[in-house]
């Protein structure tokens, strides 16, 4: 196949206009202490409902989740509609407890959810269990967006057969990348998702309108795709997929669904996304209108079926389903079009890895530069830190995704998913109340993440007896049934909480300090502050000061 | 924080209850699977196990919307009813 010139053109004016948005937008809305972490960190802490609703768009709905989604349904069928379910019960979920989150960190200055164990608990080793597996997690998913961006570019042909040449392209936009974030922060994705979520709106629209009538309509769809997924699949000698779930992978769906709800918003990119909000009016307002987001990925999601009935990748060997999406534009559209589309993916892919790198790097230097290695560093230093950290955790994505074997960060992202959901009894828990034990905490999280990293080991993937971490569902013991190993975990490590709680209490163990009151988790900016001695940066917010840092 | 010398307000309230079922009802609605795992009715050729779910997306987002409107209105009374706090808008 030919370079898309065309496509290419289009693709690469769309990546230059964010660019410049990217550098620009250090000017955005500046504050006079830029030094402040809150200021690089979390964008000042000033972002309203419009840009909050972008930011949390752009950052939740990323390059991976376009590609792969659809990718899983071209692959098996309903099990990948999952997606669908859960992104409708995030948002209900997350409405009982992000307000509260938010006052508390806006109370207390907290710039991420360790920092909120650590305060809530007076543990630091709650805080740094939960910082760590907030990096652990988020790694592997920045990878996974460079995946994204290289799927669109392997698609487009970019670079010609040498390796390096094949690389460049990822490189160059990997550099931008870094350069933009590191000198704008959270301002960057913030400014840079209007453009990704109108790009990826226009295409998903256009999509599922265009695609359906050259391909003779939904019933002609769906039709083809019931016939290719009750096909034998010569690798497992079972049929490809089906249409609805049976009755041995409803618990599957069914807890997939929660658990990855459940989740969502224990990464750290979503709480900073959160964090950055002005006030918790916006906080919640914007998770009134946020299923706007579902109703594309659902759309979204169709375009896998799609795929199938256009014959992308049909009869390759091997094929690589990540690429069914881009081929399926390719294929489809003109190439003027197909460029804008891959435009969507491509920047659909760095607003997300910038808020994530900016997360882990936050994380790094709030809970284990300052709380484990220099106690007393400044603001300014802490925020000298993040930066630097902020290129490191990019540079070692990029070593994933260009080192390692792509499948490995698929894996890891899986198994990420599983981690993650261990610091949901730390956090959601001490959200309300404050009844656990510190150390019953760490022991249910340790007990999670071990039963959670063994269960998903014994994961043979399809067709490959004896591999690992091939996926993340197994049996549920007791219950008998195929569920979602991150959920079952979690039971786990709720358990133990509870009982360890209950004797830890009995043996009169000694209790960390809570340096929080009931006050400060309905706390909302305009409220008499506890002790208001600094004044709001130069856009006259009133403001519930970063009281402690 | 100055605490409120006055009697709490209660925790549980009707209107309290009502978002709490706007926000439960989806959670029933798709963790129970086997209620829409079937193929009929299909609705302009997409199979009922599809539509219905995006059904949903929407159903949930009005639900949750709804649930917004109520809890703020009765929050905005509450803060006013709430002594101590209230009057110092800085």
């Amino acid at each position: 196949m030919k370079t898309d010139w065309t496509a290419l053109f289009v693709f690469v004016l769309f990546f230059l206009l964010v660019t410049v948005i990217g550098f620009v937008a250090a000017r955005w809305r500046r504050a006079t202490d830029a030094q402040h972490l809150d200021e690089w960190g979390l964008g000042g802490r000033s972002f309203g409902t419009v840009v909050s609703w972008f930011l949390l768009g752009g950052d939740l709905y990323t390059a991976y989740t376009f590609i792969a989604v659809p990718a899983l349904i071209y692959g098996v069928g309903a099990q990948g509609f999952y997606a669908v379910p859960y992104t409708i019960i995030a948002w209900p979920l997350v409405f009982l407890f992000l307000p509260r989150l938010w006052s508390v960190a806006r109370s207390k200055g907290y710039v991420t959810l360790a920092d909120f164990a650590r305060g809530r608990y007076g543990s630091k080793s709650v805080a740094v269990a939960v910082a760590l597996t907030g990096i652990l997690a988020t790694m592997p998913y920045i990878a996974l967006q460079l995946v994204g961006i290289q799927a669109v570019l392997d698609t487009l042909h970019v670079g010609g057969g040498s390796s390096f040449g094949k690389d460049l392209p990822l490189l160059i936009a990997f550099a931008v990348l870094a350069a933009y974030t590191y000198s704008s922060g959270l301002r960057a994705p913030a400014l840079i998702a209007f453009v990704k979520d109108t790009l990826v709106y226009v295409v998903v629209l256009v999509a599922i309108i265009y695609i359906p009538i050259r391909l003779g309509g939904y019933g002609h769809i769906f039709h083809d795709a019931a016939g290719a997924m009750a096909k034998t699949n010569p690798a497992t000698g079972k049929p490809r997929g089906s249409m609805v779930p049976g009755a041995q992978a409803q618990w599957a769906y069914a807890t997939l669904a929660l658990g990855s709800a459940m989740a969502l918003f224990m990464y750290p990119h979503s709480a900073t996304g959160v964090m950055a909000a002005k006030d918790r009016l916006t906080v919640r307002r914007n998770l009134a209108v946020m299923p706007a987001y579902s109703l594309m990925l659902g759309l979204l999601s169709l375009l896998g079926f799609m795929a199938v009935s256009a014959g992308v990748g049909k009869g390759v060997k091997g094929y690589n389903s990540q690429l069914a999406i881009p081929q399926l534009f390719q294929q489809m559209f003109p190439s003027w079009f197909a460029g804008v589309a891959f435009a969507a993916i491509g920047i659909g892919a760095l607003v997300p890895a910038a808020i994530m790198s900016i997360a882990a790097a936050n994380l790094f230097t709030r809970n284990i530069y300052k709380d484990l290695l220099k106690p007393d560093a400044t603001p300014a230093e802490e925020t000298k830190v993040a930066k630097l950290v902020s290129l490191v955790v990019k540079l070692g994505a990029l070593g994933f995704v260009l080192g390692i074997d792509k499948q490995f960060s698929i894996n890891l992202q899986l198994l990420g998913g599983i981690w993650i959901l261990q610091t949901f009894p730390a956090i959601v828990g001490g959200l309300f109340v404050r009844w656990f034990h510190r150390w019953a905490l760490l022991a249910g999280w340790a007990a999670g993440m071990a039963y959670g990293t063994w269960k998903a080991y014994g994961v043979a993937a399809a067709g490959k007896p004896g591999s690992h971490f091939g996926g993340s569902s197994a049996n549920i013991p007791v219950i008998g049934q195929i569920g979602y190993i991150g959920v079952t975990a979690l039971v786990l490590n709720l358990a133990v909480a509870v009982v360890l709680t209950l004797v830890l209490k009995a043996a009169k163990a000694p209790e960390g300090v809570d340096e929080t009151v009931a006050a400060d988790y309905v706390a909302d900016v305009g409220d008499a502050p506890a002790d208001s001695d600094t004044e709001g940066p130069e856009h006259g917010r009133d403001v519930i000061a970063p009281v402690t840092t | 924080m100055s605490e409120p010398s006055a009697p709490r307000l209660p925790l549980v309230t009707p209107v309290r209850v009502v978002c709490a079922v706007l926000l439960a009802a989806p959670f029933v609605a798709l963790l129970w699977v086997d209620s829409y795992a079937t193929d009929k009715p299909a609705l302009a050729g997409i199979p009922f196990f599809y539509w219905y779910q995006l059904l949903w997306v929407v159903l949930s987002a009005l639900m949750t919307g709804l649930a917004y409107v109520l809890f703020t209105r009765e929050e905005k009374q509450r803060k006013a009813q709430r002594p101590a706090r209230g009057g110092e808008q800085a």
